[in-house]
């Protein structure tokens, strides 16, 4: 576009204060080539969108108890059919009448996210502490059960969001501590610990997940004897977990490379150890370099989850295609409405991770905007 | 902590958190119990399946570990309520009621296609009932007894009912469409070749894709499997326009399959089919099977096991078969509950009619 500040950037000013006629037509149609840029993409965008709108809401089924409701020529998305399975689709197997545990953990979750996301919020290290060590232990033990007054729920039954969400935020909690630690390690002095973070990071980024998870999944009860062999998701977690840990400690590995020698030798100097060195100088400026590389790395493991379906685990889109196999809610469109739902939950949790990062970052960088 | 009194109780309540989750079972054998520990300890892993060790095992772990398909209509899909239908799980049922009298003492492995046979093999699961086709080599090579055929299938074609096809010979000269690099194409080629009748084969990489290709009538038949057939005319936009023809061009019995090794585990597995199969020759349904108990014919009373001791025979009770039928049904029941012409299916019985009524499905007699 023409109007350009010398830093690159569209000048906001101009943009904002104009009328919208003279903004497009200084944006928009500034130029033969632009109009015709403009002209063309608004045809490819009025190719799209109606039919895409016209599928999802104005010829879509909205109400109905039945696979009937949903037949017929010219008839959109059948919501009904997701409305149905709602219950399937976020948790799974899960056994109906013990569903409150998964509401308690999705609840006190919520509550315990939402003051350590916002960055005024008071008794941050209480509440962080809460949210990575003791939530996740409250989690497994009402999940899974197995304990005094609560009925064991084997992971065979658990499916949908739940188990989406199980294994995104086991891979997010774990891959980033484990993620520094290996980036540290690769820039190691030590020869041993070197060599040893090289191997681990080399090895797990050159295995495609697919693969770690059938060695899991399949290969790894060939090996040990019977009944020794763990539980499926859990195998699936730790695969998942160390997978991404390694990529996460390539990110940090490149934040920690922009930070200028001056600030270990600075560190060095007034005396700090190796550990206060990078806890309290290099790591908070490492970090913050990255954070797009992180959430970058966060949201492709989010969608990544999706992959434990191979491996016989529901996830929501596995829980979405069991579902499209009832004989009573086969319909035509069924298959495009559920993968618009999928999508649709998908990317409001990637959307989600993707703005907070933003937020973050733009709070973090204050003083190094530019 | 300033308050000592706080720090106390803040302790005391972590204290017992930490000993409430670690106190009375490991947490990474989920489900398993002690049952499974004890098991292992007795290092049985290394012989898998040696004579009635199956059936030790599944009585230890309380339930049935059943493997079926991930979402197949009429045979293994779940509904709203997460609830597991179909042929291939009623046999499940059938089999845990047999065994523990309970249908629900059973646990459901969605398995893939791929990861079907080595789940058996490692034995996650004790039997593989997941629409797999009985062929030699599965039967021979993998380290599998087929026990049965619980439905015999086919690939057919589906025809528009205004074409006026009637029979798989009338589609000479037409085109058809299928998945690319499947034995179905192979199968088409076949059976075209051998009659000498020309033909078109639009082959797709997706089913999807060749469905849709079927409905916006870029080809004259779709042809896959004839299960298959039933379940995707569901998905046409007028699926009653549609037809399944009655021809079919390959064999393909599908079946449960147990690993080898285990003749005890093996006869329960296969005598549950026949018991179901029996019982519908019989007359016997889920509805009338008590009744049935006090009847004077001898083939009932040896089935129900009012005579002889046929149940014990294979480390079960008397009334094995009684808990079977009262919980599926007997065969016929349970084929026209999941894919019966009542059912969104409608498939017709056919082949799988018994012997006596046109069809195929014969069952030994228990004697």
């Amino acid at each position: 576009m023409a109007m350009e500040d010398v830093t690159g950037r569209p000048s906001p000013k101009i943009g904002m204060r104009a009328s919208p006629v003279v903004w497009a037509r200084r944006n928009l149609f500034s130029s033969v080539g632009n109009t015709v840029l403009t002209l063309a993409s608004l045809y490819l965008l009025w190719l799209a969108i109606p039919p895409v709108l016209d599928f999802t809401i104005f010829s879509a089924v909205w109400s109905g108890t039945t696979r009937d409701a949903c037949l017929g020529p010219d008839k959109g998305a059948c919501w009904p059919f997701i409305w149905a399975n709602i219950g399937q689709f976020i948790y799974g197997r899960y056994p109906a009448d013990e569903i409150w545990r998964v509401n308690v953990v999705f609840a006190l979750g919520a509550v315990a996210l939402v003051p350590a996301l916002i960055p005024s919020a008071p008794a941050k290290r209480f509440n962080l502490i809460f949210l990575l060590i003791i939530y996740p232990l409250i989690a497994l033990v009402l999940l899974a059960g197995d304990r005094p007054g609560l009925r064991p729920v084997p992971t065979s039954e658990w499916g949908g969001l739940l188990v989406t969400l199980v294994v995104a935020l086991t891979g997010i909690v774990v891959s980033l501590p484990l993620g520094i630690v290996l980036a540290l390690g690769r820039r190691s002095s030590m020869p041993a610990i070197r060599m040893l973070s090289v191997v681990f990071i080399e090895f797990w980024r050159g295995v495609p997940l697919i693969t770690v998870l059938f060695m899991a999944s399949v290969m790894l009860p060939l090996f040990l004897p019977e009944g020794m062999s763990p539980d499926n998701l859990l195998r699936c977690l730790v695969g998942v977990a160390l997978f991404s840990s390694a990529y996460m400690a390539e990110v940090v590995r490149g934040g920690l490379q922009a930070i200028p020698a001056g600030q270990y030798e600075a560190a060095r100097a007034v005396g700090l150890s190796y550990w206060r060195t990078m806890g309290l100088v290099v790591l908070p400026q490492a970090l913050r370099h990255v954070i797009p590389g992180i959430v970058n790395t966060f949201i492709g493991l989010f969608k990544d989850t999706t992959l434990v379906l191979i491996v016989g685990i529901f996830d929501l889109l596995g829980q979405v295609r069991a579902q499209l196999s009832d004989p009573s809610w086969t319909v035509p469109q069924g298959a495009l409405t559920a993968y618009v739902f999928a999508a649709l939950v998908y990317w409001v949790f990637c959307f989600g991770m993707s703005q907070y990062s933003n937020f973050m970052e733009r709070r973090l960088n204050t003083a190094r905007e530019r | 902590m300033k308050n000592p009194l706080v720090a106390l109780i803040a302790g005391i309540l972590i204290g017992a958190g930490g000993l409430y989750f670690f106190l009375p079972y490991d947490p990474l054998t989920l489900g398993g119990g002690a049952a499974q520990v004890s098991s292992a300890g007795a290092g049985d892993g290394a012989e898998r399946a040696s004579a009635g060790e199956t059936l030790r095992r599944v009585r230890n772990r309380g339930f049935v570990q059943c493997g079926v398909s991930q979402g197949l209509p009429g045979f293994s899909s779940p509904d709203e309520r997460g609830n597991w239908s179909g042929i291939d799980v009623d046999f499940c049922r059938a089999l845990a009621a047999a065994i523990f009298g309970d249908p629900d003492k059973v646990r459901f492995r969605p398995l893939s296609a791929k990861d079907r046979f080595t789940a058996l093999q490692s034995g996650e699961i004790d039997i593989l009932s997941r629409n797999t086709t009985w062929t030699m080599s599965r039967d021979t090579q993998l380290g599998f007894d087929f026990i049965g055929v619980t439905y015999y299938d086919g690939q057919s074609f589906m025809v528009r009912k205004a074409a006026g096809i009637k029979s798989a010979r009338d589609l000479a000269g037409g085109t058809i469409c299928t998945e690319t690099g499947t034995t179905t194409e192979l199968n088409v080629a076949d059976y075209f070749r051998s009659r000498g009748l020309s033909y078109k084969v639009l082959s797709f990489e997706k089913n999807e894709e060749a469905l849709v290709a079927y409905d916006r009538g870029r080809c004259d038949a779709y042809t896959t499997d004839a299960s298959g057939l039933y379940a995707q005319r569901l998905k046409l936009t007028d699926a009653d326009a549609n037809m399944v023809l009655d021809d079919v061009i390959s064999k393909e019995p599908l079946g449960p399959a147990v690993r080898q090794g285990d003749p005890q585990w093996e006869d329960i597995a296969r005598w549950t089919l026949n018991a179901l199969l029996n019982a519908e020759e019989l007359g016997i349904t889920s509805g009338n099977v008590d009744e049935m108990l006090e009847s004077d014919n001898p083939r009932v009373r040896r089935l129900l096991g009012r005579e002889g001791a046929y149940g014990e025979a294979v480390g079960l009770r008397a009334d094995w078969a009684v808990h079977a039928i009262r919980a599926v049904g007997n065969y016929g029941q349970m084929f026209e509950r999941n894919v019966g012409t009542e059912t969104p299916l409608g498939i017709k019985r056919g082949l799988n009619a018994l012997w006596s009524d046109g069809g195929v499905q014969y069952a030994p007699p228990v004697r």
